[in-house]
C-alpha cells in the first residue's frame, strides 16, 4: 500500500469532499496564499481558488463565528485553527455557539462545521503554545471530538467529520504531521466514536489516542521485551467515547492504564477511570493508573518537558503498578 | 462617510398598506410585552426577560424594506423581530412560559426566539455574539450567489466587544451582504454609552474599518425604513456591509429585575413624547392614509391576538422532560452518558 504523510491524508480528506460537495470550503490563518502554517492545505488555493479557500486576519473569534453562521445558513465550512492554543479566544463560539445551536432553536438550525488544527505540545514552545483542550470540548454537550493518532485514521475520520451533520472538533499535532502511514488509494470512512485495537494483548490494557500513542507503543515495545503484553486501545474519538470497547478489553486484562497529554483534573483519564470502575469493578485486578502531563503549566526548557510529558518510562512504570511488580 | 440622519418629513411616503403594516406591528410588539412584563410578575414567565417596549421602529421599519428570503439574527431582546416578521403571537408567548408549543419547544426561553421559516435565526444570549454569526449567514448567501443579505441587530453594550470589531473587519474584507444595525438605547443594562468608551457616537466605529456607516432616528420608523433600504441596495449591488446606529430608547428596564437607577424618570418622559408609535399613528390620521375607525380595529385585533397568545400558553402542555435529549445532535443514536 502507498505510505503517505499525515499532512496529505488531511489534506486529501478535504479536497476529495470540497470536490463532492460545493459547499464544503476551507478558512483559517495562512491556509491559502501561505499553503498553511504546516503545509495541510498545500496547493488548495491552486485547486480551488479563493472562493473556496480563505485567509483570514488573525481574528479567531471572529472568523470561528463566521464559520458558525454560514453553517446555519446551509455552508459546511472547515475552520482551521493554526493551533487549539488560540481557539481559546474563539471558544465563545464553539461552546455557546455552535455546541447549543441545535438545541437551544429546538433542532431548528443545525451547525454542520469542522473546527481543526493541532493540540497539545510541540516542542518547546512554552506553556501558551501547549496546551491540550480534548477534555475541555469533549466536556462539552453538542460537540463531537475526534483526536487521530495516525495518517490512516486522520484521513478516514476527517472525511466523515466533514460529511458529519454535527459539529466537530478535529486535534491533531505538528509532532504528527511528517508522521508517515500506510492510506489506501480509493475513498473510504471511518465512523465518528469507535476506538480501534491497535495491538492485541492480555496482561494490561493501556488507553490513549492522539500523538500519545507514538509514547504507548514505545512503551508497550519495551515491556514486550520483558514478556508483558500490552492490549493498546486507540479511543479515536474522545466524544462520544467508546466505552464498549474499552471495558471488553479491561474485562480481558484485569488491568489498565490511560495515558493522556492533559493535565489530571477532570481528564479523559478520569472518566475512563470512573467508567471503567462502575462498570467492570469486579474484573479489576488492580486500581486504574493514569499517566497525565503535571499539573503545572508546561515550562520551555527540555529538562522541564522531560519532567512533565508523558512519557514511555512513565507509563511502563504505571503498567508495572497495575501488575505489581 | 457618515452622514447626519434627516429628518422626517410630514408627507406620505409610503404605500397605505406599509403605515397599516407599520401601526399595527409595532402596536403588537409594544402589547404583546407590557402583557410579558405583566405576567413576569406573576412569576408565570421565569428566567430573564428583556423587554423592547420603545423600540419597536427598530425592527418595524427594517422588516418593510427588506425580502422575505433575508436573514435576521439579533440578541437577547428578542420578542419583537420575530412578531413584527408574522411569527404567531401564541407561539412566542408559549417559549417565554416554557411550553412545548413554544417557538423552539421550550429549550431556548425568552432569550433564545427561533423561527427558520420566516429566516429569524435567534435570539441569542451571549453579547456581541450574534455578529461574527450574522456576518457568517450574510457570508453563506454571497457563496451561494444569491441577493439575499443578513441584518444583524445589536445593542449599544455589543459594540464594546472583540467579536463585534472582528466581524466589522472581515465583513468589509469579504464584502459581505450584512447590514449591522445598533440599536442605541442609550445603555448597556446600567452602563450609560458615556461610561464605556470615549468613542460615543457609535456608529463611526464603522468607519474605522471603512464601512459606510450612517446615524438613524431610531424612534422614526420612515427613517429606519429608508436607512435600511439603502444598506440593502448596497449589500444586494456587491458592495458589501453597512453599519446603522439607530438612535432609540427602552422605557423599561434591561431585563424585568431592573430597578433602573441610572437614569431620570424625566428622561424616559421625553423619549415618550417621540414615542414610535404614537409618531407613525399622528403621520397616519394626519394624511388621512386610514380613519381613526380602521385604527380602532387594529387595536381590536391586537389585543385579541394578545388574549389569544396567552390562552394558548395556558393551555399549552409542558414539554415531557426526556425530550431534553432530542436536538442535541443532529445523530439520532447518540450515546449520552447517562450515569
Amino acid at each position: 500500500m502507498r505510505v503517505i504523510q499525515f499532512r496529505e491524508a488531511l489534506r486529501e480528506a478535504m479536497s476529495e469532499e470540497m470536490r463532492r460537495d460545493k459547499n464544503v470550503f476551507l478558512m483559517g490563518e495562512e491556509v491559502a496564499e501561505y499553503n498553511g502554517a504546516y503545509k495541510v492545505s498545500q496547493g488548495m488555493l491552486d485547486e480551488f481558488g479563493p472562493e473556496r479557500v480563505y485567509d483570514t486576519p488573525i481574528a479567531e473569534l471572529g472568523f470561528a463565528g463566521l464559520g458558525v453562521g454560514a453553517a446555519m445558513n446551509g455552508l459546511k465550512p472547515i475552520i482551521e485553527f493554526m493551533t487549539f492554543n488560540f481557539s481559546l479566544v474563539a471558544i465563545d463560539q464553539i461552546v455557546n455557539s455552535a455546541a447549543k445551536m441545535l438545541s437551544m432553536s429546538g433542532g431548528a438550525y443545525s451547525v454542520p462545521i469542522v473546527f481543526r488544527g493541532p493540540t497539545g505540545n510541540a516542542g518547546q514552545l512554552g506553556a501558551t503554545h501547549s496546551s491540550n483542550f480534548e477534555n475541555w470540548f469533549a466536556n462539552t454537550p453538542g460537540l463531537k471530538v475526534i483526536v487521530p493518532s495516525n495518517p490512516y485514521d486522520a484521513k478516514g475520520l476527517m472525511k466523515a467529520a466533514i460529511r458529519d451533520p454535527d459539529p466537530v472538533i478535529f486535534m491533531e499535532s505538528e509532532l504528527m504531521y511528517s508522521d508517515k502511514g500506510e492510506v489506501p488509494e480509493g475513498e473510504y470512512l471511518l465512523p465518528i466514536g469507535v476506538a480501534d485495537v491497535k495491538r492485541k494483548g492480555k496482561d494490561v490494557t493501556i488507553i490513549s489516542f492522539g500523538k500519545m500513542m507514538k509514547v504507548v507503543f514505545e512503551a508497550a515495545d519495551e515491556l514486550a521485551k520483558e514478556g508483558i503484553e500490552a492490549e493498546i486501545i486507540d479511543l479515536r474519538t474522545v466524544r462520544p467515547i467508546d466505552y464498549a470497547t474499552c471495558l471488553e478489553s479491561v474485562k480481558k486484562t484485569n488491568r489498565c492504564v490511560v495515558v493522556e497529554e492533559a493535565n489530571p483534573i477532570a481528564g479523559l483519564s478520569s472518566e475512563l477511570a470512573y467508567h471503567i470502575q462502575r462498570n467492570a469493578f469486579d474484573y479489576l485486578d488492580a486500581p486504574v493508573i493514569r499517566v497525565n502531563s503535571m499539573d503545572i503549566p508546561l515550562s520551555y526548557s527540555p529538562t522541564y518537558i522531560e519532567a512533565t510529558l508523558p512519557n514511555v518510562k512513565r507509563t511502563i512504570d504505571a503498567v508495572k503498578k497495575v501488575m505489581y511488580k | 462617510m457618515a452622514k447626519k440622519s434627516t429628518a422626517p418629513k410630514a408627507k406620505v411616503k409610503y404605500s397605505e398598506e406599509t403605515y397599516a403594516f407599520w401601526y399595527e406591528s409595532m402596536l403588537l410588539m409594544r402589547k404583546f410585552e407590557e402583557k410579558a412584563g405583566q405576567l413576569y410578575g406573576q412569576q408565570k414567565i421565569r428566567g430573564f426577560c428583556h423587554l423592547y417596549i420603545g423600540q419597536e421602529a427598530c425592527a418595524a421599519g427594517a422588516i418593510t424594506a427588506l425580502d422575505k428570503d433575508d436573514k435576521w439574527i439579533t440578541a437577547y431582546r428578542d420578542h419583537a423581530h420575530p412578531l413584527g416578521l408574522g411569527t404567531d403571537p401564541g407561539a412566542v408567548m408559549a417559549e417565554l412560559y416554557g411550553k412545548a408549543t413554544g417557538t423552539t419547544k421550550g429549550k431556548g426561553g425568552s432569550m433564545h426566539i427561533f423561527d427558520k421559516e420566516r429566516g429569524f435565526m435567534g435570539g441569542h444570549g451571549i453579547v456581541g455574539a450574534q455578529v461574527p454569526m450574522g456576518l457568517g449567514i450574510g457570508f453563506a448567501e454571497k457563496y451561494r450567489g444569491t441577493k439575499n443579505l443578513c441584518i444583524c441587530h445589536m445593542g449599544d453594550g455589543a459594540v464594546r466587544q472583540g467579536a463585534v470589531h472582528e466581524a466589522l473587519n472581515l465583513a468589509m474584507l469579504y464584502k459581505t451582504p450584512v447590514i449591522f444595525v445598533i440599536e442605541n438605547n442609550g445603555y448597556a443594562m446600567g452602563t450609560s454609552v458615556e461610561r464605556t468608551s470615549n468613542v460615543t457616537e457609535l456608529y463611526t466605529i464603522g468607519e474605522a474599518y471603512d464601512m459606510p456607516s450612517f446615524p438613524v432616528d431610531g424612534m422614526n420608523v420612515e427613517a429606519i425604513h429608508e436607512a435600511v433600504a439603502e444598506a440593502a441596495d448596497r449589500a444586494r449591488r456587491g458592495d458589501g456591509p453597512t453599519l446603522l446606529e439607530f438612535r432609540t430608547y427602552r422605557y423599561k428596564g434591561h431585563s424585568m429585575s431592573d430597578p433602573q437607577k441610572y437614569r431620570t424618570r424625566e428622561e424616559v418622559e421625553e423619549y415618550k413624547q417621540r414615542d414610535p408609535i404614537e409618531q407613525v399613528k399622528q403621520t397616519i390620521l394626519d394624511n388621512k392614509i386610514l380613519t381613526e375607525e380602521k385604527l380602532a380595529e387594529i387595536d381590536k385585533r391586537v389585543k385579541q391576538q394578545v388574549d389569544d397568545s396567552v390562552k394558548f400558553a395556558e393551555e399549552s402542555p409542558w414539554p415531557d422532560g426526556e425530550k431534553a435529549f432530542e436536538d442535541v445532535y443532529m445523530q439520532e443514536d447518540y450515546p449520552f452518558v447517562m450515569e
